[in-house]
């Protein structure tokens, strides 16, 4: 098994980008089906978004007192505003988001996607000549890629009241320094970076739970362990285009 | 026989997954308007030559003509306008869940036709009314029982007035009362609308009903073909043991396996 | 598919709305271009001029003896004299500042966030909206003072050298 792994992970890395570049075929043709979107707007996005406020929260206020603490021994607890802004909207929102996205709406695609496969409705589709992947496949990926942006822009708000909350509130930073250092220090880039990210994680985790679904085994099992392969895979290529992306935007 | 007659012909068709040979050298043709019924022993392939005929996989050699179209060589154009030529009836009915039974009906002319709706309406309601379940059509899939899904399924492959519509294990896992009614259903689609039938099938009281011509597969090859009074009365070995559904015969009761008392005396005691 | 559904819809509206509410406010109010977040309702202001303001943010805080009394408005150029016009808010309980106090950029910890601290004077009229702080002290900058301290510990050495 393990002596098989690079030429497994390259044949997976292939049929994965294959299977985007299939997708994007296909993105302005399933516009088509307005009502099919919407919906799977609503399903990725709207159902995830009282987990998303609610981590948002709490990640904003371990941020305030962590931050605060690291601060107050330079004596710079008034930067708070700035390092809890920043932290979430280049790092943590982005990321976080997309692996809360993953384990929320990503598992969901891929056992939806892979029960229609093992109930042969995807087959069923073939044969009365309409493409799964216009059908099934581009609508869920287009909600996911609209959700994902605006679930992160989301998360690092709550993010950044949770951080005030705790910061102003319960360790007595001065508000007026909060905001003024933070809007002082943000950038629009900074912003941008943050969007970009979140989009690039939208279509990894999106793309990865529709794969694993649409490839899943035809079997109770095989569904069960795509949803653990969605995770997963979503999550590490999350961190690696991470890793890539913040290296590129230094 | 005119060849324009032939609507489906198979002719020296290998095929063979990872290795494993499932046709060699397989020939079978199906006539316009007639019910021509395939069967076999389970495992014999079945449900894979119909996948072969959809044009869904490739076999090794041989070809496969379809309304006189090669669909081996078929692109993906040609070869989704000719399914929309062909109704397919799956073993389970394959009904999309997450819509009501109207609208799986509807999904082929929404998805390849711009109805306007009322038109679009009185159609779907048209083919529940032939296979009579009008009544349900605000139903949803998972509330169905086996025998009203398939016949949901027969009414979404008519929806498109196909001229041929393939069933796929049609009567596997029916009530009696079902099986009758999905008998009598092909039955009158093939009499009244001359739709051309395919039926995969191990039922063989069922088949011997409705069928026109049988084609008796097994490993991999027709071992007999001929309408069902032929076959029932055939001296071949193996059709006699299908036919008459013998547990032991030249279709084996055993998979093949290394020497019984070998394998019980030997094996590390 | 053609029944419609009223929850969906409305649903995916009030997402994608709160989603781009979110962008809005990220791309808009958090970089220091934006517009500002908090209006001070009732305060006055004052403007004061000065020579350097160094790294001082629109909404930093003014404060008197270390208590917060209002923010910085608005910092811009004043074209003529190149000085930096500093509008300070005061909040209106804060009425009774002495019109001849001195306002001071100063830095919050040695490399904290400045703010304009503002030191009492003794005249009996205060100031009042509109009216400008005379006396101010401009923002240190540490780089200007290392400077120095250099071109001291330079010059110290030359005359040392001429000194041989």
């Amino acid at each position: 098994m393990l002596s098989r792994w690079p030429a497994g992970a390259l044949l997976k890395l292939g049929a994965v980008t294959l299977f985007l570049l299939r997708i994007f075929a296909q993105c302005l043709p399933a516009l088509r089906y307005r009502r099919e979107v919407v919906q799977q707007i609503y399903n990725a996005g709207a159902r995830s978004l009282i987990i998303v406020m609610l981590c948002g929260l709490f990640i904003g206020m371990v941020l305030g007192l962590q931050g605060y603490d690291l601060l107050q021994r330079f004596g710079s607890e008034s930067s708070l505003g700035v390092v809890a802004a920043l932290g979430l909207i280049k790092e943590l929102g982005p990321v976080v988001t997309a692996l809360l996205f993953a384990g929320r709406a990503g598992t969901s695609l891929t056992s939806e996607i892979g029960l229609m496969r093992a109930t042969d409705q995807l087959t069923a589709m073939e044969m009365m000549a309409v493409d799964p992947v216009r059908r099934v496949v581009a609508p869920r990926f287009i909600g996911g890629i609209i959700a994902v942006p605006l679930l992160t822009a989301i998360f690092s708000c709550i993010g950044i009241f949770g951080a005030q909350l705790v910061g102003v509130g319960l360790m007595g930073v001065e508000s007026g320094s909060f905001w003024s250092q933070m809007q002082g220090s943000v950038q629009l880039s900074d912003v941008n970076e943050g969007l970009i990210k979140s989009i690039c994680f939208g279509v990894a985790c999106s793309l990865m739970a529709v794969y694993e679904g649409f490839h899943a085994e035809p079997t109770a099992a095989g569904v069960g362990l795509a949803t653990t392969r969605t995770v997963v895979s979503s999550a590490v290529l999350t961190l690696v285009i991470d890793y890539m992306l913040t290296a590129a935007f230094l | 026989m005119n060849r324009s007659d032939l609507l489906v012909e198979v002719s020296d068709l290998d095929y063979a997954v990872d290795g494993r040979s499932i046709f060699q050298g397989l020939n079978l043709q199906a006539e316009r308007g007639r019910i021509t019924a395939i069967m076999g022993p389970s495992g014999t392939g079945k449900t894979t030559l119909l996948r072969l005929l959809m044009g869904a996989i490739h076999p090794q050699r041989g070809s496969i003509r379809f309304f006189g179209q090669d669909v081996v060589h078929l692109a993906r154009g040609p070869l989704y306008a000719l399914r929309r030529r062909v109704g397919m009836l799956f073993q389970n009915g394959a009904l999309l869940t997450d819509l009501s039974v109207f609208e799986n009906v509807a999904f082929p002319l929404r998805e390849h036709l711009r109805l306007p709706e009322p038109l679009l309406r009185r159609l779907v309601l048209m083919k529940l009314q032939a296979v009579g379940l009008r009544g349900a059509a605000e139903m949803m899939p998972f509330s169905l029982s086996g025998g009203m899904a398939r016949r949901v399924a027969l009414a979404r492959a008519i929806v498109m007035d196909p001229e041929v519509i393939i069933y796929d294990e049609p009567f596997v896992g029916l009530d009696p009362i079902s099986m009758g009614v999905i008998v009598r259903l092909i039955q009158s689609l093939n009499q009244t609308l001359g739709i051309t039938t395919l039926v995969v099938s191990h039922d063989v009281q069922e088949i011997n009903a409705i069928a026109h011509q049988t084609y008796l597969l097994s490993e991999g090859a027709v071992v007999a073909a001929g309408t069902p009074d032929a076959l029932r009365t055939a001296a071949a070995p193996v059709v006699n043991q299908f036919m008459n559904g013998l547990p032991d015969g030249p279709v084996p009761f055993h998979y093949p396996a290394p020497d019984y008392h070998r394998q019980l005396l030997q094996e590390g005691w | 598919m053609a029944r419609p559904n009223r929850a969906l819809e409305i649903g995916t509206g009030l997402f994608v709305l709160l989603g781009f509410a979110a962008l809005a406010f990220l791309t808009t109010q958090l970089p220091g271009s934006g517009i500002q977040l908090r209006q001070s309702g009732s305060a006055y202001r004052v403007a004061a001029h000065f020579d350097n303001v160094g790294d001082l943010k629109v909404g930093a805080p003014v404060s008197m003896a270390g208590v917060r009394i209002g923010n910085v408005e608005s910092v811009r150029i004043d074209a003529r004299e190149y000085k930096a016009v500093v509008e300070l808010a005061i909040d209106a309980q804060y009425s009774q500042i002495p019109d001849d106090s001195d306002a001071a950029i100063q830095t919050a910890g040695l490399l904290g966030a400045k703010y304009v601290g503002v030191t009492a004077g003794g005249s009996e009229t205060f100031l009042k909206s509109g009216s400008q702080i005379q006396f101010t002290q401009s923002a240190l900058v540490l780089e200007n003072l290392i400077n120095k301290l250099f071109a001291s510990i330079a010059g110290k050495d030359d005359k040392d050298d001429t000194d041989k």
